[in-house]
């Protein structure tokens, strides 16, 4: 598989950095939108690189990290019951909840499951007949295909002990929620490449035209985003605020129409509280009336489970962007990779994580 | 480390917002760390020879009867038992070899600890065995002792295997992360992250086709020429679980070091690459079983690297960096396109149960 090397190539980087360097006149803040590219951009050193004013802000674009505690601690409440086998993508096992994390609850007894494809559960849940089987189905619209998928299959094979636990989030209201914020100093955007590859393209053009913005849709190679990077710029320096498609190896204006399909038919559009950010109207999918039955809140009855944030945490300051990680008090002291305050410092895509696995040694010395 | 404050604890204690044990206590990193210095150390602490568990090497050394001893001891329990490029018996007799051939020692006599599930087909076993005993003849090292449990169905998976090993270290070789210097040269052996991919394409539920093969070898033959040569080497260590990445920090914690190495010199091979590109998985952080990260004196690594590039076990052996006086105990890597990171332990396990 080249494209490894090919999208981390030094000298077209070099080339890309140096015009980059030569076309900015002034200070920019351009906002990567997904955690995917937050992690490209520290663990490459991107940041560094850029001149002197061009300033990253990290988006909300982390599913892990966005989701809400409640839904954390709703799935801590089902991962724990004995008659149940609870699958789920690795990141989430340690995203801490009230009380415990899916780790705790696999060390007290409870059958957690990491597993790569949604459709695994699925397999899952035929093997084992006398078991419920959940799958904690998160994401953005990039997982959302494949999540939507497990309820379609379930009910091709008649499985009675398949749910899905949802908690699926948009990017369009998330980018026009952090557009309103009166605090928000962004002023162009990476879109979220592999969003777009199953969304398409058109949702941007009104933002862009509402709030006169650049939108460039990335991919999340080093060189995608920075060729993301160096487009926002030229943007931003002419005075034009447009959609461009930077990822058009994998995105086209249509988006992927099968995908949109299963989506459409599986989820319909719900309000979604973010952690750390509250409830954005319409930002999120739920599953749809016709797929009510695999609602595993529903199933298992948690839907009363409330919960309440840490005071300490900042992580909502950090996925809207205004304050860097390091700069939220419990940064690396209270809350590191190994006892997390809150979700950013969980994932490998979180903003948080990612500057304290790459970066520690420049901010405050931290070892 | 500042993170972890030590106040507070009593030994045996549970671990703080961790009252049992999970997976990552067994992974190699930080978690396994964490046990070991608070619940095993303290424990174990007041016997004549306990200063030489508190150095926590993959070997213990010390003196007996006049001479020089290595001794090691390691436990298999890898799921599934058998993967492209070995089984869990070959794995267990290079294992301890390896631990016992990092201190510099020529492993001598290994013993064969066995708990056997009940169920499990002789047949099996008797392969399993069988490779155990090929790989002994294989490094010239024997099993002169052993013992054998059997528990109730459900309570194994088949077959675990303890394996320790004992060898004599050569008069005058004093490896150890004491010896690490700034200005040392960092050479890993070939490369990296093999063992871990190669158990991964066969993992239940997560089959990818691959010619990955685990690089499960015994290091000792190569080690020996590496010492015979006289080289200026400090420190060896095999990067096994938490991979190249656990090994570079635990030296550089134990050396009070800084490491800077360059991301693109470290051999990675194209599939392994691959592979953990869609796993999401850094390869530094992937296990390996017949793989060494050697410390040496920069004006001795020209001559070190020719010496490994000689045996069948180092062809890939190269330079990918160096000890540093700044950021003591941290690794940092210069990237490709010429940025830099810290590179951490993985703190989670990536891989569960692969050694």
């Amino acid at each position: 598989m080249k494209y490894l090397d090919e999208f981390s190539n030094p000298e077209v980087a070099g080339r890309l950095l140096e015009e980059i360097a030569r076309t900015v006149t002034r200070p920019w803040a351009i906002m990567e939108v997904c955690g995917g590219q937050t992690h490209t951009i520290i663990r490459n050193g991107i940041d560094q690189l850029l001149p002197e004013g061009v300033e990253l802000i990290h988006g909300p674009g982390c599913p892990v990290c966005v989701t809400p505690l409640e839904t954390i601690d709703r799935a801590l409440a089902i991962a724990a019951r004995p008659d149940v086998i609870f699958c789920s993508f690795g990141d989430m096992i340690r995203v801490p909840g009230t009380a415990i994390d899916l780790f705790g609850i696999k060390s007290q007894g409870g059958d957690i499951r990491i597993v790569y494809s949604p459709l695994d559960a699925v397999k899952i849940a035929q093997e084992n007949p006398d078991k419920q089987v959940v799958f904690f189905g998160i994401g953005f619209e990039t997982t959302a295909p494949a999540n939507a998928m497990t309820v379609v299959m379930a009910r091709r094979l008649r499985l009675s002990n398949f749910s899905l636990l949802v908690s699926h989030v948009l990017v369009p209201p998330a980018i026009k929620v952090i557009m309103d914020s009166p605090a928000h100093r962004v002023q162009g955007f990476l879109a979220a490449g592999h969003v777009c590859t199953v969304m398409g393209t058109r949702q941007y053009g009104p933002i862009v035209e509402d709030y006169s913005v650049p939108i460039v849709v990335t991919g999340f190679e080093p060189l995608d985003v920075i060729e993301g990077i160096r487009r926002v710029i030229h943007q931003l320096e002419e005075g034009r605020a447009e959609l461009e498609n930077a990822y058009p190896r994998a995105v086209v204006e249509e988006g992927n129409h099968a995908a949109q399909q299963v989506i459409n038919d599986v989820f319909t559009v719900c309000n979604r509280a973010w952690r750390g950010i509250g409830v954005i109207p319409q930002s999120g999918w739920k599953l749809s009336e016709r797929y009510a039955e695999f609602d595993a809140e529903l199933r298992f009855e948690v839907t009363n489970i409330v919960a309440h944030e840490s005071a300490q945490c900042r992580s909502g300051d950090v996925l809207q962007g205004l304050i860097k990680p390091n700069e939220c008090g419990a940064f690396g002291k209270e809350c590191t990779p190994r006892m997390p305050l809150g979700a950013p410092m969980v994932s490998n895509e979180g903003a948080c994580a990612a500057y304290y696995q790459f970066r520690r040694t420049e901010v405050v010395g931290i070892q | 480390m500042s993170e972890f404050d030590l106040e507070g604890w009593t030994c045996p204690a549970p671990l703080r917002n961790q009252p049992n044990i999970v997976m990552g206590h067994g992974g190699g990193g930080r978690l396994s760390g964490e046990l070991i210095e608070n619940v095993f150390v303290p424990a174990f602490a007041g016997t004549q020879l306990a200063s030489v568990l508190s150095q926590l090497g993959d070997a213990a050394v010390f003196d007996l009867g006049g001479a020089r001893l290595a001794f090691s001891t390691d436990s298999f329990v890898v799921r599934p038992r058998v993967f492209p490029g070995g089984n869990i018996g070959d794995l267990a007799i290079n294992g301890t070899i390896n631990d016992v051939a990092m201190s510099g020692a020529s492993p001598i006599a290994i013993s064969v600890g066995v708990i056997l599930e009940e169920g499990l087909a002789i047949e099996e076993l008797g392969r399993i065995a069988a490779a155990m005993g090929v790989a002994a003849r294989k490094a010239g090292v024997s099993i002169v002792t052993g013992d054998t449990k059997v528990v109730d169905r459900g309570h194994g998976d088949g077959i675990y295997i303890n394996t320790s090993g004992v060898g004599l270290v050569p008069a005058g070789c004093d490896l150890g992360p004491h010896r690490v210097r700034p200005g040392d040269s960092i050479i890993v052996s070939g490369p990296i992250g093999m063992h871990g991919i190669a158990i991964m394409s066969v993992r239940e539920g997560l089959e990818f086709g691959s010619d990955i093969r685990s690089d499960s070898a015994p290091l000792n033959g190569i080690v020996s020429n590496m010492i015979a040569s006289g080289a200026d080497i400090h420190m060896m260590r095999d990067p096994t679980r938490g991979g190249v990445a656990a090994t570079l920090n635990e030296i550089a914690l134990a050396s009070g070091t800084g490491i800077e190495i360059i991301e693109h010199a470290v051999p990675v091979d194209e599939d392994v690459r691959a592979a953990c590109g869609f796993l999401g998985l850094d390869p530094m952080c992937v296990a390996n079983e017949g793989k060494l990260v050697a410390f040496v004196a920069a004006d001795s690594c020209e001559a070190l690297l020719d010496v490994m590039q000689r045996h069948p076990y180092g062809r890939g052996a190269t330079s990918i960096g160096t000890v540093v006086e700044a950021h003591p105990g941290v690794v940092v890597a210069k990237t490709a396109i010429g940025g830099t990171r810290v590179v951490d332990f993985a703190l989670a396990e990536q891989l569960p149960r692969i050694c």
